[in-house]
């Protein structure tokens, strides 16, 4: 599949959303709960059971990404699965707080 | 990633919070959501390529800007106190376009071609109108998210493009998604048309902090308004921030509900801050340091930075407090010389900056480099903490014979006399020297003496960088954004007496 950055993606066995914020390099494929994630706008997956293995969970808001292809999305949407690409767990990515300055 | 998707996040995480207006009879996160689709639905049937504002800050302002989002179009506030032959002529370039116009201002900008007027309350109309329907579909294409007139301080204004992924980018990477508590509340009274009011929607929004308006600053309604919608953070510029403290002496109050206090825009004199620091210890302040080709602030002086600059009797650390902070751990910033050299720390070159956020781009001309580099046209040097010291616009630069100088650097100088409560810095031409340095200087109360003065920038700089013209005047020309016109002050003092 394609990650263009912004495109939006989701999981066919949770409630979980990402939008893509840094592209991957190469033939990837994003999962959720163990199985390939759907594009937002494409009817969703059924008949799949989530992946024990991949069932750490999703946290809105924050901020996942994967060392080798450079990938980052943001989860818009929290879910039971979690993200990993071809297989790989997604690493969450932690954020140093900053003051607020707007 | 589209702006769009940062309002729909905090509309299904919190839809019952109250996102924007008063306590009483606010709009909360789903009201707003719903008003800003209905509203981009409307405006999208209005056609045009841009949606324009020109208008006051209110709660029609984030409703346009998400509206527009929507709708697919790019969203360009235009600042509405320029004369109307200026507005006018910024408004005839976003044709095709539809302008969003408060009532009392409709009158000044009719009949440019290819602009749809729209009244405010009009527009405000449709967003509360639910049978204006988007329907289901695709988040728009990540296109360009935000036009804004850079203020043109040295000339004609340059249209600046943000595009959805920098302004998501510094959003995403800057705050955390809902976190703030429900009780906080941001005063915006920075203009509509500026990179400060933008970035203080998307970051209030997706950090889940209600936004409250001020229609037009003055001292007095801003704590009028601090106070009674117990404002907890509010973003200010330095000419702002004196105002407010003189009244808020005079009525004996320290706001204790404000918890966070940002300035930026331009140098903070240092009696400025410290009073402030002085009279609100309870309050943490943020100095920002950024650009409209940014996507806002690049670098930060935190509140700890704050405490640590002002209990400390070591003058390096105190120094600090002239210092914007340090870059942003998600970009990369670099001093460089004249002929593209980075430049080790204590050595004063451009400003450059690299980032997601970073967009560099002006309408149909690209001012990044291919390998991502931003010249911000800022001087600037970074210490060996990283702290950087900005020391202002390179075209402001003084050539003194050759030498060059900084207006920035002298002006911090003089900051520190007692006696000068403001003071600008500017290079006038001159026959022998081609341009020599004059200093305007607002007293504070008795004119100090031209000699002490000028004995304090050649005991703390040298002798070249004392101005060789001394100008007294009992203000400076700034714009509303705290910008001083340096041209205007040059224009001036340039004409044969």
């Amino acid at each position: 599949m394609e990650l263009k950055p912004g495109s939006r993606w989701r999981s066919a066995v949770c409630n979980a959303e990402a939008v893509v914020v840094r592209p991957a390099k190469g033939d990837v494929s994003l999962e959720c709960g163990g199985h390939p994630m759907t594009p937002l706008t494409a009817p969703k997956a059924e008949g799949l059971t989530l992946s024990p293995e991949h069932s750490g969970g999703v946290a809105v808001g924050k901020r996942y990404f994967d060392e080798e292809t450079g990938l980052e999305v943001l989860a818009s949407k929290p879910g039971t699965g979690s993200l990993a690409l071809n297989g790989r767990p997604l690493k969450l990515r932690e954020a140093k707080a900053l003051p607020s300055s707007d | 990633m589209h702006t769009s998707v940062l309002l729909e996040m905090a509309t299904e995480v919190f839809p019952d919070r109250l996102a924007l207006g008063p306590r009483q009879g606010g709009l909360c996160f789903s009201d707003l959501g719903a008003r800003a689709r209905a509203g981009g639905a409307w405006l999208k049937a209005k056609g045009g390529d841009a949606v324009v504002f020109i208008g006051v800050n209110g709660t029609a302002l984030p409703l346009a800007l998400f509206g527009a989002a929507t709708a697919g179009k790019p969203f360009a506030p235009i600042n509405y106190r320029l004369s109307d032959a200026d507005l006018r002529k910024l408004l005839a370039r976003t044709a095709p376009s539809v302008a969003i116009v408060d009532e009392d201002m409709l009158a000044r900008v009719e009949g440019v071609e290819g602009v749809t007027l729209v009244p405010r309350g009009a527009f405000e109309a449709a967003c509360a109108d639910p049978t204006n329907h988007a329907g289901e579909g695709e988040t728009p294409e990540d296109g360009i998210a935000v036009l804004l007139f850079t203020s043109g301080t040295t000339g004609d204004p340059k249209v600046a493009v943000l595009r959805h992924h920098h302004l998501t980018s510094y959003v995403i990477s800057s705050v955390e998604f809902m976190g703030s508590d429900e009780e906080e509340a941001a005063l915006i009274s920075v203009p509509p048309y500026h990179i400060a009011g933008i970035s203080a929607i998307l970051t209030g929004i997706y950090g889940g902090r209600r936004l409250v308006y001020l229609p037009a600053f003055t001292p007095e309604a801003w704590v009028d308004a601090a106070t009674a919608e117990n404002v907890t953070h509010a973003m200010v510029v330095p000419t702002m921030l004196g105002r407010v403290l003189d009244i808020l002496e005079k009525r004996g109050t320290n706001l204790p509900n404000l918890r966070a206090l940002s300035y930026g825009g331009g140098p903070m004199p240092h009696p400025v801050i410290e009073r402030a620091l002085k009279m609100l210890p309870h309050v943490d302040f943020v100095n920002a340091y950024g650009l409209t080709e940014t996507s806002s602030t690049i670098a930060v002086l935190g509140p700890e930075d704050h405490r640590i600059a002002i209990a400390s009797d070591d003058p390096a650390v105190r120094r600090r407090l002239s210092s914007v902070g340090q870059p942003l751990p998600t970009l990369e910033l670099e001093i460089r010389g004249p002929h593209g050299e980075v430049l080790p720390p204590g050595r004063s070159g451009e400003v450059y900056v690299r980032g997601d956020q970073v967009a560099g781009e002006y309408l149909h001309r690209k001012a990044i480099q291919d390998d991502g580099w931003f010249a911000t046209n800022d001087g600037g040097w970074l210490d060996e903490h990283g702290y950087l010291y900005v020391e202002g616009r390179l075209d402001d630069v003084i050539v003194r014979g050759g030498e060059n100088m900084s207006p920035g650097e002298i002006e911090e100088v003089l900051r520190e006399h007692p006696g000068v409560a403001d003071v600008a810095v500017l290079g006038l031409p001159d026959v022998q020297w081609g341009e020599k340095v004059a200093a305007v200087i607002v007293a504070a109360g008795e004119k100090p003496s031209i000699a002490e003065l000028a004995e304090l920038v050649k005991s703390k700089l040298r002798s070249t960088k004392t101005p060789e013209t001394w100008e007294f005047r009992d203000a400076l020309p700034y714009n509303e954004t705290g910008k001083l016109l340096r041209r205007v002050l040059k224009a001036e003092l340039s004409k044969p007496a």
